[in-house]
C-alpha cells in the first residue's frame, strides 16, 4: 500500500502524502475505522475459508433439513441456519466472501487501469484521439450500465472470470472521465510545460510527473469503485446470470433462496446484511480517503 | 441557447447511432441462433435456412446493420423474434408502467433525501446529523433486490400493509417505488445537506437573522429554496439509475415494465426486444442529461451553457 501512495518525493508542488499519515488520519474517523474494521475481517475468514468455516460449503447436511424437508433456522449447530439444501449457511458465506472480494479488486482493477488509460491518454494528448476516446466515453455513460452487462453477461457463459470482465468493462467509464478532467488541467500546469521544454519525453512525464498527482483521485476511486463491483456482482448473481452455483457467492445465495423468503427469511436477509456491510465499508472508506487526499476534489453529494 | 440546444440534440443523435452500432455487435456476437429458435426443434435443416433469409441473417454484418438502421429511421424497432409482435408496440405497452415507477420513486427519493438532507445541515455535527449521514450511506450501499425483499418481508408478509407484487392500484405502486428511490435518496441527502450548509453560510440569511425573523421562517422561507433548485436540477441526472434499476426492481415486484421486458427478451435471446428497449433506454438517458444540463442556467443564471 505505501508504495502506492507515496508518489516520487518533489515531483511537484503539491506535497506528497505519506501512507503512514494516512493511516493515522483514517484511524481518526469512525465510519473509516469500522469500514477497515469490517474488510481486515471479510479477507482473513476468505483467506482462512477452510480454517474457519465448521463446515464444507458443499455439503448436504442429512441433519440440516426438518422432517418436512425445510431449512433450519439459525441456531447451535448452524449458527447463520442452513439453505433448501441442508448446506451450512455460515460455511457459505465465508465462502462466498472469497467470491465477493476476488472479484471486487479484479475487476475494479481491470475498471481502473482501462479509465486511466484512457483517461490520461485523452487528457494529455487531447487532438483526434482525446476526442475519440472521450466521445467513446460519452457513449459508454449513456449506456444504462446494468443492462448492458447483463447482456454482456448473458452472451458470455458465466463464470468468475468472465463476471469480472463483465463487471470492469461497464465500470471503467466514471474513472476515465475524472483522470481526464485532472490531466487535462494538469498538462497546463507550469511545470509540466518546463519538464516539456527542457525536452523531456511523453512517457517520462506521464510516469514521473503526471501520475504520481493523479496518484490520490486513483486511490479514493479505486476503493469506491470496489464498493460498486460488490453491488453490481451481487445483483448479477441474484438474476442467476453471475457466479454460477455450486460456487458460492453472496448474491447466488439469495438467488438460489429467494423464493422461500416468506418462510426462512434469513436465507436473504443474513446473505444480504453481508453484501451491504462490504459495500459500506468501501464506502465509507474511500469517502475518508477522499476527504483527507484531496479537500479540493468533491464526490457527488458532498 | 438555441444554438446550444441544436449541438448537443446533434451530439445525442450521434451517441445514440454509436449505441445502436455497439448493441449491434454485441448482439451479433450472441452464440445462439435466432432461426432455429423461431423454427423450433424439430424443424428441418431447410426450414431454419429459409428463416434464415427471410430475416437476412445469413448477410455479412454491415448489411445487416445498414438493413436495421433504415428500419430504425422509419421508427421500426423490428418484430419480436419469440411473439411475432412488433418491439415498439411492446414497449409502448409498457413503458406507462415503467413511468409510473419512476415517477414514485423521484417522489420517494425527493420527500426522504430532503428530509434527511435538511435536518442533518440544521443539526449540523449533532448525534442526528451523524446518524441521518450514516443511513444515506448504508442507502447507497444497499443492493436494490436485498431492499425489495425486505421492504415486501416486512410490509406485505409481515403486517400485511401492501400487496406482495403485481400491479393496478396506488398500494401496488408504493413498495416498488421505495425500492427503486431508496438509492437515490441517500445521494439526495448528502447533496441537501452541503447545499444547504452553503446556503447557510451566506450574509442574507445572517442578515435575515439579524433584521429579527424567526428561525424557522428564515430556513423555509429564505434558505430552503435557494438549496434545493441546484438539487432539482439534478434530477434528469437520476433516468440512468433507474434504467439500470427497473430491471431488478420490475423483477423482484413483478411490474410489468419495459425492466421486465427487457429481462425476459434476454432469457430467451430475443435480440430485437433487447436491441428496442436499450435503445429506448439510451434515449431517455441522453434526454435527462440534456434536460438537466438545460435546468441548471434557469435556476441559477450564474451558471453559463458553452
Amino acid at each position: 500500500m505505501s508504495a502506492i501512495i507515496a508518489p516520487d518525493a518533489g515531483a511537484g508542488p503539491r506535497r506528497p502524502v505519506r501512507a503512514a499519515s494516512v493511516l493515522q488520519r483514517l484511524l481518526r474517523r469512525p465510519p473509516a475505522v469500522f469500514g477497515l474494521l469490517v474488510i481486515v475481517l471479510t479477507v482473513l475468514a476468505a483467506v482462512f475459508a477452510p480454517l474457519v468455516t465448521p463446515y464444507d460449503p458443499g455439503e448436504q447436511f442429512f441433519e440440516g433439513l426438518t422432517l418436512e424437508g425445510a431449512p433450519l433456522p439459525p441456531n447451535g449447530q448452524f449458527l447463520f441456519g442452513t439453505d433448501l439444501l441442508g448446506r451450512d449457511l455460515l460455511s457459505r458465506l465465508v465462502y462466498g466472501a472469497q467470491t465477493s472480494l476476488v472479484i471486487g479488486v479484479v475487476a475494479n482493477g481491470v475498471a481502473v487501469l482501462i479509465g486511466a488509460l484512457v483517461g490520461i491518454t485523452a487528457g494529455y494528448f487531447r487532438g483526434l484521439v482525446g476526442a475519440v476516446l472521450m466521445r467513446f466515453t460519452d457513449l459508454m455513460m449513456s449506456f444504462p450500465a446494468l443492462l448492458l452487462a447483463i447482456v454482456l453477461a448473458a452472451i458470455f457463459k458465466p463464470s468468475l472470470w468472465i463476471v469480472a470482465m463483465v463487471i470492469a468493462m461497464v465500470n471503467w467509464v466514471q474513472v476515465a472521465r475524472v483522470l481526464y478532467t485532472e490531466t487535462r488541467s494538469l498538462a497546463e500546469r507550469e511545470f509540466i510545460q518546463a519538464e516539456r521544454s527542457l525536452g523531456a519525453g511523453p512517457g517520462l512525464i506521464l510516469w514521473r510527473h503526471v501520475l504520481p498527482h493523479l496518484l490520490s483521485t486513483i486511490v479514493v476511486w479505486a476503493t469506491l469503485g470496489i464498493s460498486t463491483t460488490v453491488l453490481l456482482e451481487a445483483t448479477l448473481s441474484f438474476l442467476g446470470i453471475g457466479v454460477q452455483p455450486p460456487t458460492p457467492s453472496w448474491g447466488n445465495i439469495i438467488f438460489e433462496n429467494q423464493t422461500y423468503f416468506a418462510s426462512a427469511p434469513w436465507l436473504v436477509f443474513i446473505p444480504g446484511a453481508a453484501i451491504i456491510l462490504l459495500a459500506l465499508a468501501f464506502n465509507f472508506v474511500g469517502d475518508a480517503l477522499r476527504d483527507i487526499l484531496d479537500p479540493t476534489q468533491q464526490g457527488r453529494g458532498n | 441557447m438555441t444554438g446550444y440546444v441544436i449541438r448537443r440534440l446533434g451530439q445525442a443523435v450521434l451517441i445514440l447511432f454509436g449505441i445502436s452500432l455497439v448493441t449491434f455487435v454485441l448482439l451479433y456476437l450472441v452464440p445462439a441462433d435466432p432461426a432455429r429458435q423461431i423454427a423450433g426443434r424439430s424443424a428441418t435443416a431447410e426450414t431454419v435456412e429459409n428463416i434464415r433469409n427471410q430475416l437476412g441473417l445469413n448477410l455479412p454484418f454491415y448489411e445487416q446493420y445498414w438493413r436495421y438502421l433504415q428500419a430504425l429511421l422509419r421508427g421500426d424497432l423490428g418484430r419480436s423474434y419469440l411473439q411475432k409482435t412488433e418491439v415498439s408496440a411492446l414497449i409502448a405497452s409498457r413503458l406507462p408502467a415503467s413511468l409510473l415507477l419512476m415517477a414514485g420513486a423521484i417522489a420517494c427519493e425527493l420527500a426522504i433525501g430532503l428530509a434527511m438532507g435538511m435536518l442533518a445541515a440544521v443539526r449540523r455535527g449533532s448525534f442526528l446529523d451523524n446518524s441521518l449521514m450514516i443511513a444515506a450511506f448504508v442507502g447507497v450501499s444497499a443492493p436494490q433486490f436485498v431492499i425489495g425483499i425486505l421492504l415486501l418481508y416486512v410490509f406485505a408478509v409481515q403486517l400485511g400493509w401492501f400487496p406482495i407484487g403485481g400491479y393496478g392500484t396506488f398500494h401496488h405502486l408504493v413498495l416498488p417505488s421505495l425500492t427503486l428511490g431508496l438509492l437515490g435518496s441517500g445521494w439526495y441527502a448528502r447533496m441537501m445537506r452541503s447545499s444547504m450548509l452553503d446556503v447557510l453560510r451566506q450574509d442574507y440569511i445572517r442578515t435575515a437573522h439579524a433584521k429579527g425573523l424567526r428561525g424557522r421562517k428564515v430556513l423555509f422561507r429564505h434558505a430552503l429554496p435557494n438549496a434545493i433548485l441546484p438539487i432539482i436540477a439534478m434530477i434528469g441526472i437520476d433516468i440512468g439509475m433507474f434504467m439500470s434499476g427497473i430491471v431488478v426492481v420490475e423483477s423482484v415486484f413483478g411490474w410489468p415494465g419495459i425492466g421486465q421486458l427487457a429481462w425476459q427478451a434476454i432469457q430467451r435471446i430475443d435480440i430485437p426486444i433487447i436491441m428496442g428497449v436499450t435503445l429506448v433506454s439510451a434515449c431517455a438517458i441522453v434526454l435527462g442529461n440534456l434536460l438537466a444540463d438545460l435546468v441548471a442556467p434557469l435556476i441559477d443564471p450564474r451558471i453559463k451553457l458553452r
